[in-house]
């Protein structure tokens, strides 16, 4: 027993009437935690009642208190009837049980209710006293930190990295249970929202319990994800990659051992001493053949890229007869047999040598039907044996069937196993040196067709409880996980193609229509330093491992791992244009951030290519065959669209690479996401071509040579926009196996010529390796169409996915992250491919217009971490989620780049540049890096000095910025300044920025002509810093689900009205959690998911938003150099502070 | 059209909100016309924003101020509220826009009745004031809404509004005359009383509220406790504590709602100015000679000396009926403004005629109702000043 959590309900405000006829509420509230239930008195008569409640305490298994959230019910009494809820708050412990997080949750939080949204706060205080508890083998990860940030916390050091973390827990989902047909929704939202909390708790506690295994402390990089299989299911699954950090302080004492985490006895077993880089080859045979299959179809699709968008189509059937019969016994026998055989049966407990991985090979095999029906029998065969399955479906509740120990052996075993299986990382930015070379982008798709569970019906008094849904399911997380580890088993294959051992920037996602559900995976091949693998490595590289890395910093990473002789595709290789040592790609893609040490030209320029494919409606197989036969098309589109788009921008590589391919009932919808740069290492880019039909007649001619014209304007205007003159320079092309003029032209559109006719059109793109676009075929027209129809942006805009945006350093601190969803309703219903795509186009490009006429406020500002999320929820629908950071910078530099356009001073944009470029180097090496290789440690630099001179500038600026805007506009920046100083009517007082941290400085200062402001300004951004601040500490992740449903539709203003305000609630609640734990921002904030179904001729519409982040607390970056002495004390304060702010 | 927006939103974590487009919201413009004056504001060219751009925007901005305006109702949760992350300044911009009303509006209603059968004249004021419907409702909620939650508390009235809507102290004291008004009924809708505006009603409501309330007498009490000023103030002070036990007791009912009772019953007392012929020759004796030479017409001064002392006494004498304290206005534009403007007095002659006017009663011996006086006319004076223009 070793927790006691405590809560106490203080106070209420701005109830709703329950009662029409006093007008008022008679309100008290219950708490619960796992069966325990408090409840306060009734407060009569009051919309603001106080309660001030006793201490409720609960005395838990710390197990518990990760999978529990704390319930909060607010009800009205009733004498007469029935209790009314008025809704409920859950709060998660999680982070009250590391120590170096949060040690109290203080504040007003909204209650909610499904139905009715947001009804009134609640002021609720809770506390956890942790026994201290030496027991190994206990089941849960208290002290285990998790992280949504795919980069190294700033306030923390990175003594080791241990490795790729998986886990999914699967779930009936209460949706589709029986009891729903007689109970209401709001009962049906809230047992859903609960067992998500419920399951999301338990799989980070089981993800903890590896990392503990592993000898990490923390996650970095945590992706969790819902899939809503529907009556299949419920699945929520996550990966991470485990670290064993270090918080960093000035004063050395200050850091606690970690006051119950077991991770340093851990650490000298000799199990958890996982090195987690290089590829085990000892299962070559599953690689080969799946690198025969992606060989096969990379011939098709992708030629003469230096990078593989591989696409591994692998279709499993799951219902033939035999298989479904089979399945169908093995379930009726399942509830009691409890699915666990290697240890339940296993008498003894120290015996684990070799125990887990044969009766697991048989045991899986049995259970995963689709296997014997894959096309790659032979290959899955031996993957399993391989591979020991490391969901196992009830791992929970293995220890309590088996004895602790055998799991805790048992998952040591496998999480050692483990770490040579998958050397994946779902980080994205890296400290200097980490990344020695990029080999390109891995990715694989796999289309698979979900079967229901015949369950035993359930009884229908039986709640969820998370042990009882582990004896009816316990087959499916085998198969889910049989499924993810496939296409992992191909990510590092095609990964080992490159030349790599290892996956950086490594996501999953699902899309999910009907029965059939498509997996990805996607990440970029690497090769990594293994020093950072080794514990105690990280220690000392910033003095060392530079040094002794062979590559120069700042070009390493482009130069190719593979071997240029056996190259695993054709591909365009040149000496580095940097060190002219090493070989590099001519154009570079990959899912991670732009490395620190890389030296760009200009700036970066998000880059999307969108793509519809229609499809026939079908059922099952047929279904699955049809959307697996397209995708290999779709990714080669998508491909090749991005492809042009970055020539068109005159760029060589994209980072940040995200495809999406969502299926509907009637179409595939793919988006790609990327931001495009300028690598000063890769060569430049030729132009692009034009190459029409052989036999043409004169107007034909005249309309290439127009359309060349509009390419070489777009790609010359592009050239200005981004600060993008690359030096002409000769270019050694050397290594190309193929013959370099056939395997360009081939690359689009498969006709040989590449077309000498069009080339004196080409007139500064002129160079022989200009891509020649052949238009003689509806495909390419439309192509040509997306590229042209890509609107410019506005000036003073940039935009970007990636964290920050290459060439620009000076951000200021005004920021608005966004939240936009539109739906479209595709009302002709014979469209064609083409009219489809350009709908599809359209809608991302209004989007996109809308945000920069929205934001238009802050110009000069940049859309950061730009992401696009596809949906097809319903047949003739298309949902698109967009969420996004607008940051303003310095507009010195944009200024500058007004003058540049208009002037065309091409040479002196040239040699500023030059000068930017040399800003990351330098913070490189003069930044005596405690926080090696963080964003914001390049940009906060500059911001230092840059607030005050922004803060001087703004007063003056104005006047020669308003020659080219109109008065309104700089009236609005001129308020928007005002903003964020916080305050309209002093000008006096705008030359200095507040010192204290924002949120706080200006609630307190703002409250005088007010009665009382209890509510504290909380930021958020999806990037995990916040320019010109610090974060001088992580209070614990956020992760919270909602469900919001309606009956009454247009009486809350339609669909539009209905989401406008779920959004804003899930935005107010999570702020409020943050207030709560003492934080004055969200970092790394991102929403995974949002699933809206609407009915309106039921007047109805239900929505699902998963959110997460991390909570912090920051500091001003002047505030922080003046507290900088006392880091402790400052810390102290604002804790206490915010504590003073939500009392 | 081959597709239809079936939704579309955003939102912001701070919320973003534009003054011009608030203050089309609140002068009820539809979404689509909005847009349109958008157009020709000339946004489009700015940023090459197309019309569904504006269309998408201004409809998010309208969804949000929908959304905010159940809080504005009661603006002190404004600040306490989660829901919408706005900066306090923004706030108090949403708040004093969204209870700042139109004066062709506001005279329309000014004294009526704040009820179900005035607003349901809304449409007549809408037409003939051309404000759009919904924006006379928003005014007449607004008008009504302030009027229940003040009626109730106890305190200063300008006070009391501002702390409970926060609203500016020049927007609360347009309340405080607007509440004041609505209460005492005070018929402001005459035709001859057209010409005055809603700020001259709103400068004498003021005078009401701070010399003629029970209120004021606590105040002045306060005044006299803070400063030690003036004689006047001492007596007055002095007279009410005689009058007032409760007042004495610093829990001062303050009322700044209603009238004075008593000093409405006092004023008939000075009916001995225009009753006692001795008295009221006297008085007029001492004002011409002392406006004799000051002004051009002082013939006609003399002339309707005795009218316009009758005018303004019975006037005060008739204050405790409500009936008559209902038609105050019009008994001084009809007695006393008119008379005077047709005789062409200037704003300087009333002023003259005026200041000499209640100077002198004071020196008339046998009038022993200086305090009541001087209560009375200090406020008359400033009124008709304020009322005396074309």
């Amino acid at each position: 027993m070793p927790g006691k959590l405590k809560a106490k309900i203080v106070a209420g405000r701005h109830l709703p009437v329950m009662d029409r006829a006093s007008d008022l509420t008679d309100a008290f509230v219950e708490v619960k935690f796992g069966n325990t239930t408090f409840k306060t008195d009734v407060c009569p008569k009051s919309l603001n009642p106080q309660w001030n409640s006793e201490w409720f305490k609960f005395e838990v298994d710390d197990e518990d208190l990760q999978d529990e959230p704390l319930q909060i019910t607010v009800l009205d009494h009733d004498t007469y009837s029935a209790n009314d809820a008025i809704g409920k708050v859950y709060i998660d412990i999680d982070p009250l049980l590391s120590c170096e997080a949060a040690t109290v949750i203080s504040g007003w939080f909204p209650i909610y209710d499904t139905i009715h949204g947001i009804r009134g706060e609640i002021n609720v205080l809770v506390k956890v006293d942790l026994f201290n508890d030496l027991n190994r083998f206990r089941q849960s990860s208290c002290g285990v930190k998790f992280f949504c940030t795919t980069s190294i916390p700033k306030c923390y050091r990175v003594v080791m990295v241990h490795g790729f973390v998986e886990e999914l827990v699967v779930n009936e989902d209460p949706e589709y249970q029986w009891i729903d047909r007689i109970r209401t929704p709001r009962a049906s939202n809230e047992a859903r929202q609960r067992l998500i909390s419920l399951m999301s708790g338990e799989l980070q506690r089981k993800i903890g319990l590896k990392v503990l295994e592993m000898g990490g402390n923390a996650v970095l990089g945590y992706l969790q994800c819902f899939d809503l299989e529907g009556e299949s299911g419920l699945v929520v699954r996550a990966i991470g990659t485990a670290c064993t950090l270090d918080k960093l302080s000035s004063l050395p004492t200050a850091v606690l051992p970690a006051c119950n985490s077991p991770s340093r006895e851990m650490k000298e077993s000799p199990l958890a001493q996982a090195p987690s880089h290089g590829c085990r080859s000892s299962h070559n045979s599953p690689v080969h053949s799946a690198a025969a299959a992606s060989a096969r179809l990379s011939q098709g699709f992708s030629v003469s890229v230096p990078t593989l968008i591989f696409t591994g189509m692998r279709l499993h059937r799951h219902r033939s007869l035999g298989e479904t019969g089979r399945e169908h016994t093995a379930q009726t026998v399942l509830p009691g047999r409890q699915c666990r055989p290697p240890f339940s049966e296993d008498p003894n407990p120290n015996i684990h040598s070799s125990g887990p991985s044969t009766p697991l090979k048989n045991q899986t095999y049995s259970f995963s039907p689709s296997k014997s029906y894959s096309r790659q029998s032979s290959s899955s065969d031996t993957d399993l044996s391989l591979t020991p399955k490391t969901g196992m479906g009830s791992g929970g509740s293995a220890g309590k069937d088996g004895g602790p120990l055998k799991t805790l052996l048992r998952q040591q075993t496998q999480s050692a196993l483990e770490q040579r299986e998958f050397p994946f990382f779902t980080l994205t930015c890296f400290p200097p040196g980490f990344l020695i070379h990029v080999g390109g982008v891995v990715s694989a798709r796999s289309v698979k067709l979900l079967d229901r569970i015949h369950n035993p019906a359930l009884g229908n008094t039986r709640s969820y409880k998370l042990l009882d849904w582990n004896s009816f399911t316990a087959d499916e997380p085998e198969t889910r996980d049989a499924w993810w580890e496939e296409i992992r088993q191909e990510i590092k294959s095609h990964a080992k193609a490159l030349g790599c051992h290892a996956v950086v920037g490594y996501s999953e996602s699902t899309s999910i229509c009907e029965e059939v559900c498509i997996l990805s995976a996607s990440g970029t091949a690497a090769i990594l330093n293994p020093k950072f693998m080794q514990e105690g490595c990280l220690d000392s590289y910033s003095e060392h491992s530079r040094l002794e890395d062979p590559a120069p910093p700042s070009c390493g990473f482009c130069h190719i791992p593979y071997d240029e002789l056996n190259m695993p595709f054709p591909a365009h290789l040149t000496y580095c244009y940097n060190c002219r040592r090493q070989k590099v790609p001519d154009v570079l893609f990959t899912t991670i951030d732009l490395p620190v040490e890389a030296t760009v030209m200009g700036k970066g320029s998000l880059i999307q290519a969108r793509l519809c494919r229609l499809k026939k409606k079908a059922q099952g197989e047929v279904n699955a065959t049809a959307i697996s036969n397209l995708l290999p098309f779709m990714e080669y589109e998508l491909h090749t669209q991005l492809m042009n788009k970055l020539k068109l921008r005159s760029m060589n590589a994209l980072f940040g690479l995200r495809v999406q391919i969502s299926v509907g009932e009637n179409m595939l919808v793919g988006l790609a996401s990327a931001t495009g740069v300028y690598l000063m290492a890769l060569p430049a880019p030729g132009g692009i071509q034009i190459a029409g039909k052989t036999p043409s007649d004169i107007t034909y001619e005249q309309h290439i040579s127009n359309m060349q014209k509009k390419i070489n304007d777009t790609i010359s205007k592009n050239k200005d926009l981004y600060e993008v003159h690359p030096q002409e320079i000769i270019e050694e092309v050397i290594g190309s196996p193929i013959p370099e003029s056939r395997q360009r032209s081939r690359l689009f559109r498969s006709h040989s010529e590449s077309s000498d006719e069009v080339s004196e059109l080409d007139l500064s793109h002129g160079k022989k390796d200009a891509f020649v676009l052949e238009i003689d075929d509806t495909d390419a027209v439309e192509d040509i169409h997306s590229l042209l129809t890509d609107a410019p942006m506005p000036s003073g805009f940039y935009s970007c996915n990636t964290e920050i945006m290459p060439g620009i350093y000076n951000w200021t601190s005004s920021l608005q992250m966004f939240t936009s969803v539109r739906v479209f309703r595709l009302n002709n219903v014979n469209l064609t491919n083409q009219g489809l795509n350009k709908i599809f186009n359209d809608l991302c490009e209004n989007l996109l217009k809308s945000l920069y006429f929205k934001l238009r406020s802050m110009v000069p500002c940049c859309l950061c971490h730009l992401n696009f999320a596809v949906a097809v929820p319903e047949e003739e629908l298309i949902q698109v989620a967009v969420t996004a950071v607008a940051m303003t910078f310095d507009k010195e530099q944009a200024q500058e780049n007004f003058k540049a356009n208009m002037e065309k001073a091409i040479m002196k944009v040239i040699s500023e540049n030059e000068e930017q470029l040399q800003f990351p180097l330098e913070l490189c090496t003069e930044t005596p890096a405690p926080q090696p290789f963080s964003p914001s440690k390049g940009t906060g630099h500059q911001d230092g000095g840059g607030i005050h001179t922004s803060a001087r500038a703004t007063s003056v600026d104005y006047s020669s910025f308003a020659d080219r805007c109109s008065t309104w506009i700089e009236l609005i920046k001129l308020k928007a300044q005002a903003i964020r100083r916080g305050s309209i009517k002093t000008t006096a007082s705008q030359e200095k920025g507040s010192p204290l941290p924002e949120g706080r400085s200006r609630s307190l200062r703002c409250m005088r002509p007010f009665p009382s402001s209890t509510v504290s300004v909380v930021k958020m951004t999806p990037l995990s810093f916040l320019p010109g601040t610090r974060i001088i500490k992580y209070l614990g992740i956020i992760n919270m689900f909602f469900i919001r449903e309606t009956t009454s539709l247009r009486e809350e203003g339609g669909v539009s009205g209905f989401l406008h305000c779920f959004i804003a609630e899930v935005f107010a609640m999570v702020r409020a959690h943050v207030a709560a734990l003492g934080g004055n921002a969200v970092v790394s904030y991102s929403m995974k998911e949002c699933v809206f179904m609407e009915n309106p001729n039921k007047n109805q519409a239900q929505c699902l938003i998963n959110v997460s982040g991390d909570a912090v607390i920051f500091v001003r970056e002047s505030e922080a150099e003046a507290t900088a002495a006392a880091p402790q004390t400052s810390s102290m304060q604002n804790l206490s502070g915010a504590a003073e702010a939500n009392a | 059209m081959d597709m239809s927006v079936e939704l579309d939103v955003f939102v912001g974590n701070t919320t973003i909100m534009d003054e011009e487009v608030y203050q089309f919201w609140l002068d009820g413009y539809t979404v689509n016309d909005a847009v349109k004056v958008r157009m020709e504001g000339g946004v489009l060219e700015e940023y090459e924003a197309s019309t569904d751009v504006l269309l998408s925007d201004t409809m998010d901005q309208f969804r949000t101020f929908q959304m905010c305006e159940r809080l504005l109702h009661t603006p002190a949760k404004l600040a306490n509220q989660l829901l919408f992350q706005i900066p306090p300044h923004r706030q108090t911009m949403l708040i004093e826009r969204y209870y700042a009303f139109d004066n062709a509006f506001v005279r329309e209603v000014l004294g009526k009745k704040l009820s179900k059968g005035t607003k349901k004249d809304l449409d007549d004021i809408s037409a003939k004031t051309g404000i759009t419907l919904k924006s006379c409702r928003r005014q007449f909620d607004n008008f009504k809404r302030v009027f229940k939650v003040v009626e109730e508390l106890k305190g200063p009235l300008v006070e009391n509004i501002q702390q409970h809507f926060l609203l500016s102290d020049k927007l609360a004291r347009d309340y405080a005359a607007i509440v004041f008004f609505a209460n005492n009924r005070f018929e402001t809708g005459k035709r001859k009383l057209q010409f005055l505006s809603f700020q001259d009603f709103a400068f004498c409501a003021g005078q009401l509220i701070s010399n003629w309330t029970v209120g004021a007498v606590g105040k002045m009490q306060q005044l006299e406790r803070d400063t030690e000023s003036g004689a006047v103030r001492q007596l007055l002070n002095k007279q009410a504590k005689e009058k007032h036990p409760i007042c004495t007791n610093n829990m001062v009912e303050d009322m700044d709602v209603d009238l004075d009772k008593e000093f409405l019953q006092d004023l008939k007392d000075l009916k001995i100015l225009i009753n006692d012929k001795d008295l009221l020759d006297q008085h007029k004796s001492l004002v011409c000679t002392a406006l004799r030479g000051k002004t051009k017409v002082f013939n006609e001064m003399e002339a309707n000396f005795k009218t316009l002392s009758r005018a303004l006494v019975n006037i005060a004498a008739k204050l405790t009926n409500t009936k008559d304290v209902r038609d105050l206005f019009i008994d001084l534009v009809e007695k006393f403004i008119e008379p005077c403007r047709s005789d062409r007095w200037t704003s300087a002659d009333v002023r003259l005629f005026l200041t000499y006017y209640t100077n002198s009663a004071r020196t008339l011996d046998t009038f022993r109702h200086q305090v009541t006086w001087d209560r009375y006319m200090d406020v008359i004076k400033s009124c008709i000043l304020k009322m005396y223009h074309d």
